[in-house]
């Protein structure tokens, strides 16, 4: 190996190399395959993760190292995230396949797709220099473009990936925009750098806040915070609902290890100037996400805006600042990865969009009902599931610093949350079918991510020892 | 051993056998294995040690170590009454429901039982955040049984009582995180164990802070005036095995946490509000006597008549004396007893005649002379007649008043008037004088099955009203040491 590419460079890169090849022959092979025997591209995908996640293992044995002179870092902040993006992924390929086969757009792309979606979020975890980061971002976003604008007949889906596309250029644009202002006032683009020389001026230097203003915007939106979050309802919405937990749960915990890596490394000297940011966005998230679920009719909308309000919760953990809110940050992406695939896989089982198409559920297929009251329960933060101990380590960490107020608006919007989720049970289990519907379009794939999502989101909140141990590795540094 | 855990494993092993279960058995296996708890659970009464204090039976796991959180089990004497409250009203209530549950039995059954471990968890519970869990845990089953089961109104009503309790919990959650995290800076290592959190020393800022969060969600719970408005309607929508473990457990979760927990921990801050609960009380006993007097529903009357009879209970916690306290949980003993044979006796007119409407019944006591009979011993119980248990509570709790201050026993004393005009009147217009309508004149009386659901709560009834002393034996170590706190 050369003296531009050594070991540890290849080392460090080769899950993202993994993926895209994975990613390619998948492209590949798909024109070989007959329509109906599409399933069979499982055996790439679910493979080239499983190399990829033995790959991960091989890293976490290293322990921290960077490459690239600096413009990869793995550490325990990356395994973390990357990990999640591993069962994110084959989560959403054991969901999609029987979805896609009665939608009648099964294309191997799909998976491919995937496949280059979590190639581009490795670098979000990952990446410490700016250049990266974006591109990054950029490769995750197209791949979303593509995946939401997926069910090419539906006029819905189209709208939804346009919808997504223009608004996730633009602001794409101003995060480069703040990207490059981070880059003139350093003069390079690896973070480690940039922080010092951001620490080095007044946190009000009107450089830097225009830095923070425009990079707000830029991760604000890609992670659906309000008041950025106008395309998620629609998107979510349109999106073929394998795609929007994907969306969902790919997407924003991608961004989000993005915007820890901005505001908690170069820009954690200015946080003065935007933690009131942060506290504006993360209670306007709470309010719009949480107000408006409560009127929505589709179940897609209503999930769509209760992860804008997640989003807040997430913020509040990173305005806590401290390691107990970390560590929250780290507990509630946990467990929001299961708690919501958990929720969409079965709106797929229920191959049905709105609220109603859920009346007398229950009845009909209790195995999938009683786990979805596990995760509503769950989003909602109700113990004994995984959601509650994310919302207890943010709440926590809000009073250990201090932040009553904002404690106290997180707690209440506990229980308007509580309110729409249990419109979904109340329709489940208490209303009686009103429309026949279709037969279960179920599988073995979605048995057995339901039977994964379910366990683990009561399992972590009955006994949730392991997964906090996990989580405390994972985030402190 | 593990006596307490399997209390509480007991019902939920009965949940986990119940989906393999075919239809017809399903009743029987419910029944037996609340009867097997009730077995399991009444020695306990003999085992108990009267003259130990602190906790009895202890059961100490680590659960959740990064956090300091035990599987912390034990029983004082006024966690054991109710838990032994709980495992009685439990059977009883599911027998109630024999006949009048007919659709989706197996989901009735599997949160009657869901609802039974969460109950029993609840009040054996000696870490805060085990207690915080089961005091959401009882919300979801509770929450099927009002939705599915219920009357027309149900699905308000289930809501309704969901989102209540719920909106005070996050306030109880944020008080129980604050005072961990006070524990975390002066204990020795981050604990939920109420023992040692007890040992921590409070600034008064942050003792009334923190007991406004408790109260927030326990007055709730109980409810308290002006937090009662879920409780008419959960209760009257809810089916008659709901409201018996509704008024007869639920409400005690208020009462109880209010003793168990607000009142050890925040001594100075409830001598500050003593005054202002004991108006809350006030309120509540008057409001809800008023209130019932005027009801037309006989199932929403004895929902309000818990309104009145629940603020006798926080009256006598508002006391902050021996008497008071003791009232008080003895009263919470008395009012299961006499409001869930009050709610099983209107469900059992509820299932002969589908109306819970008094204008519609009148003279039942020509063609039922046995339910009148129970009846009347019931409404007895529950106006605080000499020589049956609720005199005794409420006597107690009015001495305590009166220690405290003469114009809260003397207004409460009204409630008392006022209790024994709505339940003689709710008697007399539904038992007595002439059979005014036809279809009541078929009614068949008690049958064998109702009679063994009312007799356990009659002879207690009459027990306790005639010889107390038991119950206050156990009471008093409790209650002597929370008064020496609360005197500190």
């Amino acid at each position: 190996m050369s003296h531009f590419y050594t070991d540890v460079d290849h080392f460090a890169l080769l899950p993202a190399i993994i993926l895209a090849l994975f990613g390619c022959a998948i492209f590949l092979f798909d024109s070989l395959l007959e329509a109906r025997s599409r399933r069979w591209q499982l055996c790439l995908i679910l493979p080239g993760l499983a190399i990829t996640g033995w790959q991960l293992w091989k890293q976490g044995q290293v322990g921290t190292f960077t490459a690239f002179h600096g413009a990869l870092t793995i550490d325990p902040f990356s395994l973390f995230f990357n990990w999640l993006f591993l069962l994110t992924a084959v989560l959403v390929a054991l969901i999609s396949y029987r979805y896609l086969e009665i939608e009648k757009e099964h294309q191997g792309e799909y998976y491919g797709l995937v496949l280059m979606a979590q190639a581009g979020a490795y670098f979000l975890s990952t990446g410490t220099e700016l250049i990266t980061l974006f591109i990054g971002l950029e490769t995750m976003s197209l791949s979303f473009y593509v995946l939401v604008g997926f069910l090419r007949e539906k006029r819905r889906s189209n709208e939804a990936a346009l919808k997504y596309l223009l608004l996730g250029a633009f602001s794409s644009g101003i995060l480069a925009y703040g990207f490059s202002i981070l880059y003139g006032i350093a003069g390079t683009t690896y973070l480690s750098d940039i922080a010092v020389a951001v620490a080095a001026r007044p946190a009000f230097d009107p450089l830097t806040v225009i830095a923070i203003l425009t990079i707000s915007t830029g991760v604000l939106f890609k992670i659906s915070a309000a008041p950025f979050h106008m395309w998620a309802p629609d998107t979510y919405e349109g999106a073929p609902t394998a795609v929007t937990a994907f969306l969902a749960v790919g997407s924003k915990i991608a961004s989000l290890a993005l915007l820890l890596r901005l505001f908690l490394g170069p820009l954690a000297s200015a946080r003065e100037a935007w933690e009131p940011l942060m506290v504006l966005a993360a209670v306007a998230s709470l309010t719009v996400g949480n107000l408006a679920a409560v009127t929505q009719t589709s179940a897609k909308r209503l999930l769509a805006y209760s992860s804008i309000a997640h989003a807040g919760y997430l913020l509040l953990g990173l305005i806590a600042g401290n390691a107990t809110g970390l560590q929250g940050i780290a507990i509630y992406t946990g467990a929001y990865v299961f708690m919501t695939i958990g929720a969409f896989l079965v709106l797929i089982a229920v191959h049905g969009d709105d609220i109603d198409d859920l009346n007398g559920f229950a009845r009909r297929h209790p195995a999938y009902a009683i786990p979805m009251v596990v995760f509503l329960l769950s989003l909602a933060g109700l113990p004994p599931t995984a959601g509650f101990l994310g919302k207890y380590y943010i709440f926590l960490a809000l009073i250990e610093s201090g932040r009553y107020a904002l404690a106290l608006v997180g707690a209440v919007y506990v229980a308007v949350s509580l309110f729409y989720y249990f419109r979904l049970v109340r329709s489940m289990f208490l209303l009686p079918a009103t429309l026949t519907v279709p037969p279960l379009p179920t599988s073995l794939g979605l048995r057995l991510a339901l039977g994964a999502t379910g366990l683990i989101t009561l399992g972590a909140g009955i006994y949730p020892e392991p997964f906090l141990q996990l989580a405390a590795r994972s985030l402190l540094k | 051993m593990s006596w307490l855990s399997s209390l509480i494993l007991l019902p939920l092993l009965g949940v986990l056998v119940l989906p393999f279960l075919p239809a017809s058995l399903i009743r029987w296996w419910a029944n037996g294995i609340l009867l097997a708890g009730l077995a399991l659970a009444a020695p306990l009464w003999q085992h108990f040690d009267r003259a130990a204090t602190g906790y009895q039976f202890v059961e100490r796991l680590p659960w959740i170590p990064s956090l300091g959180a035990q599987y912390l089990l034990g029983l004082d004497g006024i966690s054991l009454l109710l838990v032994l409250l709980t495992a009685l009203l439990g059977p009883l209530a599911s027998l109630a429901s024999w006949n009048a549950i007919e659709d989706r039995t197996k989901e009735f059954y599997a949160m009657l039982l869901l609802l039974q471990a969460g109950m029993l968890g609840l009040f054996l519970a000696q870490d805060l955040l085990l207690f915080f869990v089961f005091f959401e845990v009882v919300l979801v089953p509770m929450y099927f049984l009002i939705g599915i089961w219920g009357a027309e109104r149900r699905l308000y009503a289930a809501i309704k009582f969901f989102l209540y309790t719920l909106a005070g919990s996050v306030v109880l959650l944020l008080g129980i995180i604050g005072l961990y995290w006070l524990g975390t800076q002066q204990l020795p290592r981050p604990t939920f164990e109420l023992a040692e959190l007890l040992k921590l020393k409070l600034s008064l800022d942050a003792q009334r802070w923190l007991f406004w969060a408790f109260f927030a969600g326990f007055a709730i719970k109980v409810p308290m005036v002006p937090f009662h408005t879920w409780l008419p309607d959960a209760h009257t929508e809810a089916p008659t095995a709901g409201s018996v473990l509704l008024a007869g457990v639920l409400l005690k979760m208020g009462t109880y946490g209010l003793i168990r927990f607000s009142l050890p921990l925040f001594p100075e801050a409830a001598r500050e509000a003593a005054p202002f609960l004991a108006v809350l009380s006030i309120l509540a006993i008057l409001y809800g006597a008023l209130i019932s007097l005027v009801q037309t529903d006989w199932k929403r009357l004895v929902a309000y008549s818990s309104v009145s009879h629940m603020g006798f209970c926080t009256l006598g916690i508002a006391a902050l004396n021996a008497n008071g306290l003791a009232g008080s949980v003895l009263q919470q003993i008395n009012h299961g007893i006499s409001t869930s044979l009050l709610f099983l006796l209107v469900g059992f007119a509820y299932e002969r005649r589908h109306t819970r409407k008094i204008a519609d019944y009148g003279g039942l006591a020509v063609v039922m002379p046995r339910f009148a009979f129970v009846f009347a011993v019931a409404v007895f119980s529950s106006a605080g007649l000499p020589l049956l248990n609720g005199f005794i509570g409420e006597f107690l709790i009015l001495q305590g008043a009166f220690t405290a201050n003469r114009a809260w026993a003397a207004f409460a004393v009204l409630g008392v008037v006022l209790g024994a005009a709505y339940l003689l009147w709710l008697y007399q217009r539904t038992m007595l004088g002439e059979l005014r309508h036809e279809a009541n004149r078929g009614l068949a009386d008690l049958s064998v099955r109702e009679w063994a659901t009312v007799l356990p709560l009659l002879g207690l009834a009459l027990a306790i009203g005639v010889y107390p002393k038991p119950y206050f034996a156990v009471l008093e170590r409790p209650v002597l040491e929370l008064v020496g706190r609360l005197a500190r």
